[in-house]
């Protein structure tokens, strides 16, 4: 399994994806109750982002619920439009796209669901499920069985007969969610965006899901955004790390780097706060203040510095812009 | 025996679900030692959570005891009358339900959810309620001020707060909390235990932990106890069990989790899932999974068995466990076992 890791990177990297000083804003509350206040109650999901994405790149995207990860992750894949700002597939706005092109995107695009018990439709026996996008990309018929059986194959679940006729309830957690990344990888898309597709199973059986996601991405060469709240779990399958926090981007870059020293206040306290299976680790308090970071009414400046141990007079004037240390991007006044 | 604040020998509950009879919890036995946290392990459906709920005797109505001891103090919580076990409750044991998001009433402010366990079951006047509820929100760490705020006032984190502070109302010996950080973020999750192992530690609390993460539960129990398809696998300290272990199951544990301090390997997943409860494999549970198993295992129910201090496991092989924790550590070992 790990031999093929090597594979994925290619030679001279092109961006597959760039977002470009992306925005999400939603209206919230009723646009009476929003007059009422005089003021627009506007939930800034996701707030000026930028990064791009090379060719086989896995990279993770990090954060606590309600960083904007999830909103990230549908923008990427055109399930919701930004406020502001362009996102480049290999060079083409995804906002602009349509016709053909946007089916062609939909095709190479794909999205790995969280719940494996949600993502599929219960009526369906799992061979209708995965005959489904294929007959929306239009291919044609005398194909599909065989497409079907080597999607199967790729997730390891042998033996289709036994397994195609069944329907959702008939099968575990670890076995629905083989299906749902066998129907995500039916198309031979070349980007996929994994949400969260560990969190709803148990742990002897998420290692398998985990090391199959590392094993199809090396052996397609894909192209692959992770989203989690668990670094241990983005460790495992990607080598870059973008961790965000209240919509923007705090700390950008290898994973291992991060892991062992992160520059960021938050990152540093992200870092700490994992436990580890083992008794020997560390009790020491988080350098971070308890508080919950408010998505509707955001600090000026430095999104962290109401909670930060560091916050000086500038954090609460000037958002902090991206600093490159070697291969990183931090953005904290600390370092710029 | 003494020393322990509950003793669970040989419990059995039962859902019946139509005709079917599932054995949610078969032959669970297990210590709580005075002044202790346990962490109670495993994954979904191994019944973790209906022996939380069996313990304050709350169940669902298909659920049913068919047998075992509850000994809380030395008392049979079994063999009292449910006027005397509601007695127990929050005054004796107090429970914190898994979601907290839930376990709190929306229309209510806390300050009156507080008042219905302080008055209602403690007795205390208004007053004295009152200065009950700011003393609990200063131990949990919140703003006595804002007692008269209602839930959805409050984040995820500030609701399981209150949910300890409300367990904690009529000082009780014990509390079982049920996956009490699950749904929180790593910080606040953090935080969180902070605050449960430092009043534990301060008023002498015995906790019962109910959890699926063995990370958690390095972090801060004292003691550990694995379950695996309603019944306990291995149970003892918590140092000794996680560096130690001599049961299988709690070796494939560990191999299937990530550990963001150690350098890089591959982690190692369990082949095939939990039996079916209500058609359960004769023999050891764990056989079908298990890449240690040889034909007794298939026949012969293993029995928990002293392997060290204060520490059981329930393996027909546990005078072999050395050589199986090492093979264990290889990935091979795991694959194809099925």
């Amino acid at each position: 399994m790990t031999s093929a890791q090597g594979k994925a990177v290619t030679s001279t990297p092109s961006p597959v994806i760039a977002v470009e000083d992306i925005r999400k804003h939603f209206a919230v509350g009723s646009p009476i109750a929003a007059a009422m206040r005089r003021k627009s109650v506007v939930v800034k999901a996701i707030d000026g982002v930028n990064f791009t994405l090379n060719k086989g790149e896995s990279v993770g995207l990090l954060g606590e619920s309600g960083c904007g990860k999830t909103t990230m992750g549908r923008m990427l894949l055109k399930l919701d439009e930004p406020s502001e700002g362009r996102i480049l597939f290999e060079g083409d706005d995804l906002a602009t796209m349509q016709g053909p092109a946007l089916r062609a995107y939909r095709a190479r695009a794909q999205m790995i669901f969280q719940n494996p018990f949600e993502a599929l439709n219960p009526r369906f026996t799992i061979a209708q499920s995965m005959d489904e996008p294929l007959s929306n990309a239009n291919i044609a018929k005398a194909e599909r069985a065989d497409r079907i059986r080597k999607a199967m194959d790729l997730v390891h679940l042998p033996d289709p007969a036994q397994f195609l006729e069944r329907y959702p309830h008939q099968m575990s957690g670890g076995q629905l969610q083989r299906v749902v990344m066998a129907r995500a990888l039916i198309l031979e898309p070349t980007f996929v965006v994994a949400d969260e597709p560990v969190s709803m199973l148990d742990v002897s059986v998420r290692a398998g899901i985990l090391n199959l996601f590392r094993e199809v991405r090396d052996n397609m060469g894909l192209t692959a955004i992770y989203i989690s709240h668990d670094l241990a779990l983005v460790r495992y399958v990607c080598e870059r790390t973008i961790v965000m926090y209240l919509g923007c981007i705090v700390e950008d870059g290898p994973t291992e780097e991060i892991v062992k020293n992160p520059m960021h206040p938050y990152t540093k306290a992200l870092v700490a706060a994992v436990p580890v299976p083992h008794p020997a680790q560390s009790h020491a308090p988080l350098p971070i203040k308890a508080g919950a970071p408010d998505a509707r009414n955001p600090p000026s400046g430095c999104r962290l510095r109401d909670r930060c141990p560091h916050a000086f007079d500038r954090c609460a004037i000037e958002e902090p812009k991206a600093t490159r240390i070697g291969a990183r991007k931090v953005h904290c006044h600390l370092f710029d | 025996m003494s020393d322990n604040i509950l003793c669970v020998k040989g419990l059995k509950v039962t859902y019946s679900v139509g005709t079917a009879r599932i054995r949610a919890v078969d032959d669970a036995t297990f210590d709580i030692p005075k002044g202790s946290i346990v962490g109670l392990v495993g994954e979904s459906g191994c019944g973790k959570t209906t022996v939380a709920r069996a313990l304050t005797r709350v169940m669902a109505k298909a659920a049913g005891f068919e047998g075992g001891e509850m000994l809380f103090d030395g008392v049979d919580l079994l063999g009292l009358s449910e006027a005397d076990m509601n007695k127990l409750r929050w005054r004796d044991i107090a429970f914190i339900p898994q979601s907290a998001m839930n376990s709190l009433d929306p229309v209510y402010t806390i300050e009156k959810q507080l008042n219905e366990v302080l008055i209602q079951r403690g007795g205390m006047n208004r007053r004295e309620a009152r200065a009950r509820a700011e003393e609990l929100f200063d131990m949990v760490g919140i703003d006595p001020r804002r007692l008269g705020d209602y839930p959805h006032q409050f984040s995820g984190g500030m609701r399981q707060r209150v949910a300890i502070a409300l367990a904690l109302a009529l000082n009780p010996k014990l509390i079982i909390a049920d996956e009490p950080v699950t749904a929180l973020d790593v910080i606040v999750q953090r935080q969180i235990l902070d605050t449960l192992k430092s009043l534990q530690e301060r008023l002498g609390l015995s906790v019962i932990l109910v959890t699926h993460d063995i990370s958690v539960v390095a972090y801060v129990c004292d003691r550990i106890v694995v379950m695996y398809a309603g019944r306990v696998v291995e149970s003892g300290d918590t140092e000794t069990v996680l560096t130690q272990p001599f049961h299988p199951y709690t070796m494939g544990l560990y191999n299937a989790f990530p550990d963001l301090q150690s350098s890089e390997g591959l982690l190692t997943p369990i082949e095939g899932h939990p039996p079916d409860l209500s058609d359960p494999p004769d023999g050891c549970r764990f056989a079908p999974r298990c890449p240690f198993a040889q034909t007794p295992c298939s026949t012969q129910n293993p029995t928990l068995v002293e392997v060290g201090s204060r520490h059981v496991s329930a393996c027909l092989r546990v005078d072999e466990a050395q050589q199986l924790r090492e093979q264990a550590a290889q990935t091979q070992t795991w694959m194809g076992a099925i």
